[in-house]
């Protein structure tokens, strides 16, 4: 298709030059309205991402409204039903974006040319199963770790912790001082448990993608050994953290340690941008522990935000240009300054002036990368995998549960609905 | 006058209903004061001191800086007061129609038609989301506060026709016989002599329909998102993300929000008193 | 006589019509259009004939049936701590608020009544915030009691954490019946007051004895509105627990249950004919309730006309 060669090359860098050529042929701006949960994104965009795109782009104007992000997928499927949904969709990953292709409502992108700037890796998440078809570019990759108060840790003299024996003794530290909440997590928003203490310290047991793999392949259990042991640790971590943090929400976690009062926040990269806002002392990070000094080490690195077509859009030529330019360098480079944290996912290589992002970042040359374990076809059936390993290490955390028989119930629960294609 | 015989006798008991009233008063305020003086404090002291009153080291209007900057919160104001207010009309004018005619005649369908109108209210709107959607945009009212009047005044009715019914049925018979012995229509009867005896129902009807309208997040997603049209309440989620919430602005905006519903309560509490006078004085 | 009856039809009709009208297009016919999908479900972009297998599902799939079980037994307990503690300390208010002696009265009405102005966004704030067990408000002020040791994270224990919404839910909703009784009370003629007190009865008796009865019909309405009110609630639980009625479904109702899986959650996809499906038990339950209440309490109280 020539409109995709035209496009090909305009990304290899002479946008502008295309872009002077074709302008005089739309006299009218055409206007896209992009729909999105990333409220908190809407000034980065407003101010600094779509005045860009719209000064090469003069044909184009785009208009970004958030929806509040616990209605969105409401929304969003409503708005799809009445035929009054944006032009441009900002997607999640996997199985919600994948039902709204299977009901016509995303339309493919596959044959864009920027297509060609993403890590096959990173497509998965919104390609159809078989790979057939690919529904959203991806958008903005999330990292996992951990962020510390650097001014707490110079306090009480403790230094990042590499392996699980030292984080074990800084948390012992940092709790008989008293001065500090050990950690930063709350048990009440049952995700935080899930996303930030399991999800994010389990790739380093489980071997981030050979465990993953295992088991949608049913090679591996949750009942195995490397999938009970990211239990076990959590269930140490109840006496770090707050006094009644059976009823801390997420918030609350984010308050706790921006203000100061906590030391170590178990999280990831998309916390950069708000922190920067709000914390006033110097943060550091540091990537999962391992088990021996030098192993080597896995960092969930998870494709989270995608950017899709609506199939029913009126300037289906304009969506698309906007999206290959999302997929481009420029879009990549004005992300990682104006949102460090949520890292652009295309081959682009930005550079970063924000000194947490590029801690974070430079993990993903560092370790092996992996995406969070239940996102991938193991989300889809009933009991919810990510719901039920959420309440679980609320519970375990708790004392309520052992790990063992969390492992056992998911692994039974997940055989209920779930057979691997392939042994 | 019997009224100062128990007042003399029950001082003790008087006493205990001031400080029992006076409690449950300051349970009834307190939290709302909390949202309201925390409003004008720095995010830190927010949490960091939740109770303290904003002082010299931590008044920050912030919040209401960024509300005003952010967005067209007047704008949001006068859309939301349409809406409340248009809905509201048609939801009482309909609603005491409605009443009056399925408690003042006997007719064979009557209890059946009341039981239709409460249908409403059994189950939520919500799911009749999508075929609303695309009956607004049918009727070419996309992104108009008409939609949202409609769709409230749909939504308010039962709860209206309900609540005045068992009013209407305690107004006195003889009054309204002797009415249309005099000549009065039906309508007159209605709007002369049933609604003045009722006003308090009214008011309160008024009241309990008019905070879930100004309330409501998901129909003006729905069906009025445009920046021309959006309301007080959907205005405010916009400082709310999916990991960080701008709690400076988002109580600014809640506190913002409060003040039009307490307007309006004020103005039909006089209904209310007016109410109670009227029937004095009949 | 026959033009009478006639004429008597059309003010009826024309009564009628507006209501009837609005409410029909833009509740009914919405409502009826999703109701049917319970007997469909959705294959791709289809919608196939499925008969009765989403209420089979629903009742008979322990993954579903144990929630609809847990949901339904979570919404009676909600609804039995609003009619054992929000109506009759509604009640009790107006009644206080009823004394023409009363100071303060429309000082103590308008206080009473701020909770129930506020959106479910504010109340789960600020609830949040003071029961927090972080930010000190709730176990300061029990300290200053010397109660600190009563404090518990209530909305993060399965075993408070419902009883504690039912409360948060209580603290807001109290206006309503409230409001109902006090403008009952008020219509109440002071003709039939004055004729109680010359017989001699005082405060107590003028009201067990004259007012109570008089208002049964406003008792009754205030109970089957709490009713309806609780077997459709959902904001509440939503803005503080989430859908999934956190923590551990513990205070998983109906609207919960229903809004997850109708829109979805997270990761959980939405089925939007098992969701109507649940509203349509709700439905069910609710009708039974209206029933009650229009075709049996409201026969049964007299409703004296003043």
């Amino acid at each position: 298709m020539t409109f995709s060669v035209t496009r090909l090359t305009a990304l290899a860098g002479t946008a502008l030059v295309l872009v002077g050529v074709s302008a005089p042929a739309f006299a009218e701006p055409v206007t896209l309205t992009m729909e999105t949960w990333r409220s908190e994104d809407a000034k980065a965009w407003n101010e600094v991402i779509i005045p860009a795109f719209e000064k090469t782009h003069p044909n184009i104007h785009i208009e970004y409204t958030p929806t509040e992000p616990t209605q969105y997928d409401a929304t969003l499927l409503v708005k799809f039903q009445g035929g009054t949904a944006g032009d441009i969709i900002g997607c999640r990953a996997f199985d919600n974006p994948l039902n709204l292709y299977n009901q016509g409502y995303l339309g493919s992108v596959k044959d864009l040319g920027a297509v060609a700037n993403f890590p096959a890796a990173k497509l998965v998440a919104w390609q159809t199963d078989d790979g057939s078809d690919t529904f959203c570019l991806p958008m903005v990759g999330t990292m996992h770790g951990f962020i510390y108060n650097k001014d707490a840790f110079t306090e009480l003299g403790l230094s990042e912790p590499k392996t699980w024996e030292e984080f074990h003794t800084v948390l012992d530290k940092i709790k008989t001082d008293g001065r500090y909440t050990a950690l930063a997590l709350g048990t009440k928003d049952t995700w935080a448990g899930g996303t930030m203490g399991y999800l994010n310290i389990g790739p380093q047991f489980w071997h981030g993608e050979e465990g993953r793999l295992g088991i949608i392949n049913g090679t591996a259990k949750f009942t195995d050994p490397q999938f009970v042991a990211p239990f076990a640790e959590l269930a140490r971590w109840g006496q770090y953290m707050a006094p009644g943090f059976e009823a801390q929400g997420y918030s609350d976690s984010q308050q706790l340690f921006t203000l100061g009062r906590a030391a170590i926040y178990p999280s990831g990269s998309w916390e950069i941008p708000g922190f920067r806002a709000d914390g006033d002392f110097e943060m550091g990070a540091f990537k999962v522990p391992v088990e021996k000094d030098g192993d080597k080490c896995y960092v969930t690195d998870h494709t989270d935000l995608g950017i899709g077509m609506n199939a029913a859009t009126k300037h289906p030529a304009e969506v698309k240009e906007f999206l290959e330019w999302t997929g481009g360098d420029e879009f990549a480079q004005l992300l990682a300054d104006a949102l460090p944290g949520l890292f652009p996912l295309s081959n682009s290589k930005p550079t970063f002036s924000d000194a947490l992002a590029t801690t974070f970042i430079s993990w993903r040359s560092e370790c092996e990368g992996t995406i969070r374990l239940p996102y991938q076809i193991l989300g889809r059936g009933q009991p919810n995998l990510d719901a039920e390993i959420s309440q679980d290490v609320a519970n375990i955390i708790g004392g309520t549960q052992t790990p063992e028989d969390a492992a056992a119930q998911i692994q039974k629960d997940l055989d209920s609905w779930y057979k691997p294609a392939a042994k | 006058m019997s009224a100062a015989k128990p007042r003399k006798r029950a001082s003790g008991w008087s006493l205990f209903i001031y400080v029992a009233l006076a409690a449950y008063a300051a349970s009834a305020i307190f939290p709302v004061l909390l949202v309201v003086y925390n409003s004008i404090k720095s995010k830190k002291a927010i949490f960091g001191q939740p109770l303290s009153l904003p002082g010299p080291g931590t008044i920050d209007f912030r919040g209401y800086e960024t509300v005003w900057e952010a967005a067209n919160f007047p704008r949001y104001f006068l859309n939301s007061g349409i809406v409340t207010l248009g809905s509201l009309g048609l939801t009482l004018l309909f609603g005491v129609m409605a009443a009056y005619a399925l408690t003042e005649f006997r007719f064979r369908m009557s209890r059946w038609l009341s039981l239709y109108i409460t249908i409403g209210l059994m189950v939520p709107i919500r799911l009749g989301t999508v075929a609303i959607l695309k009956l607004v945009m049918a009727l070419g009212l996309m992104n108009t506060p008409t939609a949202l009047i409609l769709v409230y005044t749909a939504m308010n009715l039962p709860v209206t026709v309900l609540i005045l019914s068992v009013f209407m049925n305690t107004v006195s018979q003889d009054l309204k016989n002797a009415a249309r012995v005099d000549g009065a229509g039906e309508y007159r009867i209605l709007f002369g002599h049933v609604i003045p005896l009722i006003r308090p129902a009214i008011a309160t009807v008024a009241v309990f329909t008019m905070i879930p309208v100004w309330n409501d997040l998901w129909f003006p997603l729905i069906l009025a998102n445009s920046e021309a049209t959006k309301t007080v309440i959907l205005g405010a989620q916009q400082f709310v993300g999916q990991y960080f919430k701008d709690w400076n602005a988002m109580l600014a905006a809640l506190t913002l929000s409060i003040v039009p519903t307490l307007i309006l309560y004020l103005l039909f509490s006089r209904q209310l008193i007016a109410g109670l006078t009227r029937g004095a004085v009949k | 006589m026959h033009s009478q009856a006639r004429r008597k039809f059309w003010i009826i009709a024309s009564l009628l019509a507006p209501a009837l009208a609005i409410y029909t297009v833009f509740m009914i016919y919405p409502l009826v259009g999703t109701l049917q999908t319970t007997f469909y479900q959705t294959d791709g972009k289809l919608q196939v004939f499925a008969g009765l297998d989403n209420y089979r599902k629903l009742f008979f799939e322990p993954l579903f049936s144990h929630q609809l079980l847990n949901a339904l037994g979570n919404n009676f307990y909600f609804f039995f701590i609003h009619m054992l503690v929000q109506n009759p300390i509604g009640i009790a208010l107006a009644a206080v608020l009823s004394v023409p002696t009363l100071r303060f009265k429309g000082l103590f009405r308008s206080i009473f009544f701020l909770p129930t102005m506020l959106s479910v966004v504010v109340v789960g704030f600020i609830w949040q915030l003071i029961l927090s067990p972080l930010w000190g408000v709730s176990s300061g002020l029990l300290g200053a009691l010397h109660l600190g040791f009563l404090f518990k994270p209530w909305l993060g224990l399965e075993g408070t954490a419902l009883t504690t919404l039912s409360l948060m839910s209580v603290w807001q909703n109290i206006g309503i019946p409230m409001m109902l009784i006090y403008a009952a009370l008020l219509s109440i003629p002071d003709e039939i007051l004055d004729a109680a007190r010359i017989d001699g009865a005082n405060g107590w008796e003028l009201f067990w004895g004259t007012k109570l009865p008089l208002i049964m019909p406003t008792i009754a309405l205030t109970a089957i509105l709490t009713f309806i009110g609780n077997f459709n609630a959902f904001d509440l639980v939503f803005a503080t627990q989430g859908a999934l009625g956190l923590p551990n479904f513990s205070t998983d109702i109906l609207g919960t249950f229903m809004f997850r899986t109708f829109f979805g959650n997270n990761l959980q996809q939405g089925d939007l004919n098992l969701g109507a499906t649940i509203a349509m038990v709700m439905f069910f339950i609710i009708l039974v309730g209206v029933s009650i209440y229009l075709f049996v309490v409201q026969r049964r109280i007299t409703s004296y006309q003043l």
